[in-house]
């Protein structure tokens, strides 16, 4: 990989190389995970990855769960974009029962999941700024996810780890708070990042830490299963939203920003442009839930949605129903399912199999900060620490993830 | 509709490349999933890449199912991203010495999700470059996603399933 740097080769007197342990817990990597670097200068020569410090066998849990109860368990992978996991895993157990939901909670679904990616986004970019340097722009920008969580919390009540939604649906309808703060947003957000990206897009300095730093071509980032924003970079026009449409994105009019080079600042002006399209669905989805009738928030599927709490008191079937489903005796087809969503970082798949027990014989979640994060030591070879580091913040690691 | 035949021409395709090797297909939601065995896995693998154009890995793993024969099942996912078409390919090894060629030949990205499935469940990928623990600690002893080792206390009695009718 060129790097554009110049290479010392020559018989250097001090020619003897330094080990650093970036991390468990270094200010720089945002997350727990270590780097055995070895370093020559301030030139990396090799380094090995270790991972797993907070791997919490998710995937095992799994197995002694109910499906309702799996839903907490995605909120922690990536948690920068909780509703996108928890999501993608509602529609992974729907598309095993084969639900269809109504196209209003489809829109619905939408709008949480771009506002989810949007705050995703934020942090990534603004980390970069951080990282190179740029401490505004993390300020100027940040305030922002806080807006979309008090979305979140309006829609389900949490924040952060949000559990939103249930299998069939939502578990209450947005209320006129709720379409208030997100009509905020799409006003407030976009003059924002519109300031955000004139602080940054043409910044001389930061032009000059990105531009050309850990390029990545396209047969290598396939060869090493990227997906997402990082394989967009690379000019692969790849998106799980567009090739395998769920949740009724084929109803929306948004386009695929590439990159051309894979190099850092690729990445940040795709993730910049995928905030803009984004902010097109949501505007797109509001505009459709118009036309929709109202009060629709879940499937018409009482077997598998848990009731809400009244009716639990007063109505027989749906006591039956709650305590079914609570106790995972829903009947679900024996069969493997393998569904994928487009999540902040790339494809997150959930490979499902069902015997027909009260917990899933197996789940597998094909975690893209995983898989693509394998690749971080192999290409930092070469590049400086400093690039290193920044080319970290570009890849959007989120430890939650990575681990399980 | 469409989709099936794609998935009958890919098949056909196989067939006639590997013959009896392709096994046990199915079309669970209209993803083409099929079996084969561990000896040609790998060029079952290349195939797909090269001529077929399955130019992306999307995921190795594993599934445990114990008391059978051959025991454990290597899974791979696969996507056509030109033609949108995923599969699923499955390969059961024996329990008792669970080897199977590595993909990282084919795929360098096959690197960690093979370490994972090593980790998870102690299949060993012959020719690996890097085979060492991923995710849990290098004198664990144990591969943790294998059935016998049970989650909770295997001493608790209110989650038995003869309490619920099974």
């Amino acid at each position: 990989m060129n790097h554009n740097h110049p290479v010392f080769t020559d018989n250097d007197p001090q020619s003897e190389l330094v080990t650093l342990n970036l991390g468990p817990t270094h200010p720089a990597t945002h997350g727990v995970f270590q780097n055995v670097l070895q370093l020559d200068g301030e030139r990396i020569v090799s380094g090995v990855s270790t991972i797993g410090y907070i791997h919490r066998a998710f995937e095992k849990i799994a197995e002694h769960r109910p499906f309702y109860q799996i839903t907490p368990l995605t909120d922690r992978l990536n948690y920068c974009s909780s509703p996108i996991n928890n999501m993608g895993w509602h529609m992974t157990v729907e598309k095993l029962l084969n639900i269809q939901m109504p196209k209003r909670v489809d829109y619905l679904r939408v709008i949480i999941m771009e506002l989810s990616r949007i705050s995703d986004h934020i942090i990534c970019n603004t980390i970069i700024g951080q990282d190179t340097g740029a401490t505004t722009t993390f300020l100027y920008l940040f305030q922002f996810r806080e807006h979309i969580y008090e979305i979140f919390e309006e829609v389900c009540g949490a924040r952060l780890t949000t559990n939103i939604g249930r299998i069939g649906g939502f578990e209450r309808d947005f209320n006129e708070i709720a379409f208030a703060k997100i009509n905020k947003f799409l006003k407030e957000f976009p003059v924002a990042l519109k300031e955000f990206e004139n602080l940054l897009s043409r910044n001389r300095i930061f032009i000059d830490r990105t531009a050309g730093v850990a390029e990545v071509t396209k047969e290598t980032a396939l060869e090493y299963s990227w997906t997402g924003p990082l394989l967009r970079a690379t000019g692969v026009d790849y998106d799980v939203r567009v090739s395998d449409p769920y949740s009724s994105y084929q109803d929306f009019d948004f386009e695929v920003p590439v990159g051309t080079s894979g190099d850092i600042y690729d990445r940040y002006l795709v993730r910049n442009e995928e905030m803009w399209q984004s902010l097109r669905i949501v505007e797109q989805a509001l505009e459709k839930i118009k036309s929709e009738q109202k009060g629709i928030f879940h499937a018409d599927v009482p077997e598998f949605y848990l009731p809400p709490k009244q009716e639990v008191y007063n109505n027989m079937e749906a006591l039956i129903y709650h305590f079914k489903i609570v106790m995972g005796e829903i009947d679900a087809p024996k069969a493997e399912v393998y569904h994928a969503v487009e999540g902040g970082n790339g494809e997150l798949g959930f490979y499902l199999i069902n015997d027909g027990g009260r917990t899933p014989y197996r789940l597998h979640f094909r975690r893209p900060s995983f898989v693509n994060y394998q690749m971080f030591a192999p290409m930092s070879e070469g590049m400086l620490l400093s690039d290193a580091i920044i080319n970290m913040s570009s890849m959007n690691i989120i430890a939650g993830e990575l681990d399980a | 509709m469409e989709e099936t035949t794609l998935n009958n021409d890919i098949l056909a395709k196989l067939s006639d490349k590997f013959g009896e090797k392709v096994t046990a297909v199915s079309e669970p939601y209209g993803m083409l999933t099929f079996a084969t065995t561990k000896d040609v896995i790998v060029n079952v693998l290349s195939f797909l890449k090269e001529e077929l154009k399955f130019n992306f890995l999307t995921d190795i793993t594993a599934v445990h199912y114990p008391g059978k024969d051959h025991g454990i099942a290597v899974v791979y996912h696969l996507n056509n991203m030109v033609e949108k078409v995923r599969i699923r390919i499955k390969v059961f090894i024996s329990e008792q010495n669970p080897t199977i060629q590595t993909a990282t030949t084919v795929w360098k990205g096959a690197n960690w999700m093979e370490r994972e499935t090593y980790d998870l469940f102690g299949v060993k990928f012959e020719g690996h470059p890097d085979l060492r623990r991923i995710l849990n600690m290098d004198d664990l002893g144990v591969h943790p996603m294998l059935k016998q080792y049970p989650l909770e206390d295997p001493n608790r009695v209110d989650k038995k399933d003869e309490f619920f009718g099974r």
